[in-house]
């Protein structure tokens, strides 16, 4: 299990209480799950993700990811528009444990409102709520 | 797997901790779940190579003196007299037995596997935590007969190597190796045990340390499982790690361990058997029935109860259509064809070594697989219900997220390893 100062947590990402990690990219958000998500969930073997066009609330659920331990659901870190999904998921989920930022993003939203990405902890706020 | 407070750790702990274990309470103890490779590897690791469980949360109890047969036979559900292979010989020095302790009810208290030491002395390997569980109900029943029951909680280190590259591995760590191995037949061991848990010179590991393995495990694969002295068992962990690795041979947890017995069809005591009758599951092996399976062949603790028993659950093993699993922590429950409520899902894993082809079960070690054959993962598991299904039938399962669709099977993870004979292993 990773210590908290081995977790990659980038800084051009915010956080969700419920560990997804969510990035503007030009006018939409990229979703994925933590560093911290991943390892705590261990190898992840299935990824059930959303309709493009399919629209969520914050904190809504919007798909689920099945590591060998369990499966987890995943939560909208802000509203929106399902735009896009990473289709390449399907066949290699493991993805999420190895890249978790990058190859491993899930989805893709057109936000409702693009600020409510502010409202998303930063990296430090993250690590603090680690802590406990 | 039930996850509670741990306050105990194996002599193992601070290892796990040092090599990336993710860990977990399980019952009292502090368990490894997976190490860095993950628990996918470690599965398919144990199927084809090799890997290494620390099982020392597991409890050894020790009975001795002349009544110890006869309390025995009344309380384990084997019948001592006829348990040994096909031709029902008795249990003898050097052999052990899968079987169960019942209560009067005829549920299950736990299950185990009875060693014979040697005449009048006999050792018994059971779960995490029953330890003083069953040495109550041995002392218990005791009466009048001249028996010494010990809780040897604590008191043993155990680790299992568990694969089809475990003999080889063994061979280079054995003193006499190919001697001590090459007649070990399936549930046989080498190795003796005194009432204090003291290890006899029989089996030598390394220089000079006293050990005792038999052929058995908690995977379904061919492998040993060692006991050695707490003080010594992170020498023989750390020896077998480094000379194991070139043969394939990795660490593992328990969430590879619950994968790997799951897709065997081995049972989780107090998941898959538990507070209710053990009758009408996988493991009737483990009771005595006569040849016509009318009667029992000897009279034992629960044996009335499970005589009288008219009805019952039924517990099934079944396979998934694709490796999508269902949760048990939240009551998952079985539908029949009309969404009627008819039992609950003890188990509910992905075994990530096998894959449906052509509606045929394949595992990663099947000679006959297809060529293109690729191991997806299937989910499986048991799930016991209230009325009698067939092999082959489908039932719905249930959980707060998901609806999945199983077939009721007789077995689940083909061409299993833990039968071979040995001399092709070596």
């Amino acid at each position: 299990m990773k210590e908290i100062d081995q977790l990659i947590l980038p800084d051009d990402v915010r956080f969700s209480k419920d560990h997804e990690w969510a990035k503007n990219e030009g006018n939409n958000v990229k979703v994925g799950i933590s560093d911290y998500a991943q390892d705590q969930l261990g190898d992840i073997v299935f990824v059930e993700m959303p309709q493009i066009g399919d629209t969520f609330k914050k904190d809504e659920e919007f798909g689920s990811i099945e590591s060998v331990k369990a499966v987890s659901e995943i939560y909208m870190p802000v509203s929106g528009e399902i735009v896009s999904i990473n289709t390449e998921l399907e066949d290699h989920p493991e993805q999420v444990n190895q890249s978790p930022y990058d190859k491993g993003w899930i989805i893709e939203i057109k936000p409702d409102d693009l600020s409510e990405i502010d409202t998303l902890m930063t990296n430090k706020d993250y690590i603090a709520m680690l802590k406990g | 797997m039930a996850q509670q407070k741990a306050s105990k750790k194996t002599p193992l702990y601070t290892w796990h901790l040092k090599n990336g274990a993710n860990m977990l309470a399980f019952g009292e103890y502090e368990m490894p779940l997976w190490y860095p490779e993950g628990a996918k590897q470690e599965h398919l690791s144990v199927i084809t190579h090799a890997g290494l469980f620390d099982t020392s949360h597991m409890t050894v109890v020790f009975v001795s003196g002349p009544d110890a047969f006869d309390l025995l036979q009344f309380c384990f559900t084997r019948d001592l007299k006829r348990c040994i292979g096909k031709n029902h010989s008795p249990l003898k020095p050097g052999t052990c037995v899968y079987g169960v302790f019942l209560n009067d009810t005829g549920a299950t208290i736990d299950d185990a596997i009875l060693y014979q030491i040697e005449s009048n002395n006999y050792m018994i390997v059971v779960n995490s935590g029953m330890g003083e569980v069953i040495t109550r109900h041995l002392n218990q029943y005791k009466g009048s007969r001249y028996v010494t029951v010990t809780d040897l909680t604590d008191r043993i280190g155990k680790i299992d190597i568990q694969g089809p590259m475990s003999a080889k591995i063994l061979l280079n760590i054995l003193k006499d190796a190919e001697k001590i191995l090459n007649d070990m037949d399936y549930f046989t061991f080498k190795g003796t045990m005194d009432g204090s848990g003291r290890l006899g010179s029989e089996v030598i590991m390394l220089d000079n340390i006293a050990a005792f393995i038999s052929r058995t495990g908690y995977t379904g694969e061919f492998g040993f499982e060692i006991l050695t002295s707490l003080d010594t068992v992170q020498l023989i962990w750390e020896t077998i790690i480094a000379v194991g690795k070139d043969a394939g041979l990795i660490p593992c947890g328990l969430a590879a361990r619950d994968s790997l017995r799951t897709g065997a069809l081995l049972p989780l005591s107090h998941q898959d058997i538990g507070s209710w009758l053990f009758f009408n599951n996988p493991w009737m092996f483990a009771l005595p029935f006569n040849k016509d399976k009318t009667d029992f062949t000897k009279n034992f603790i629960g044996s009335n109860a499970l005589l009288l028993a008219q009805h019952g659950d039924n517990t099934y093993p079944f396979v998934g259509s694709d490796l999508r699993k269902i949760s048990t922590c939240h009551p998952a429950v079985v539908l029949d064809n009309n969404d009627k409520v008819i039992g609950q899902v003890l188990t509910c894993v992905s075994d990530m070594a096998i894959g449906k082809q052509d509606n045929q079960i394949f595992s990663v070690a099947s000679r006959h697989k297809p060529d293109d054959f690729e191991p997806k993962g299937l989910s499986c598991g048991f799930i016991k219900v209230n009325k009698q299904l067939t092999y082959g039938q489908t039932v719905r399962l249930k959980d707060n997220r998901r609806t999945i669709e199983v077939m009721v099977v007789k077995d689940i993870r083909p061409d299993r390893t833990a039968r071979c004979v040995i001399t092709d292993m070596l």
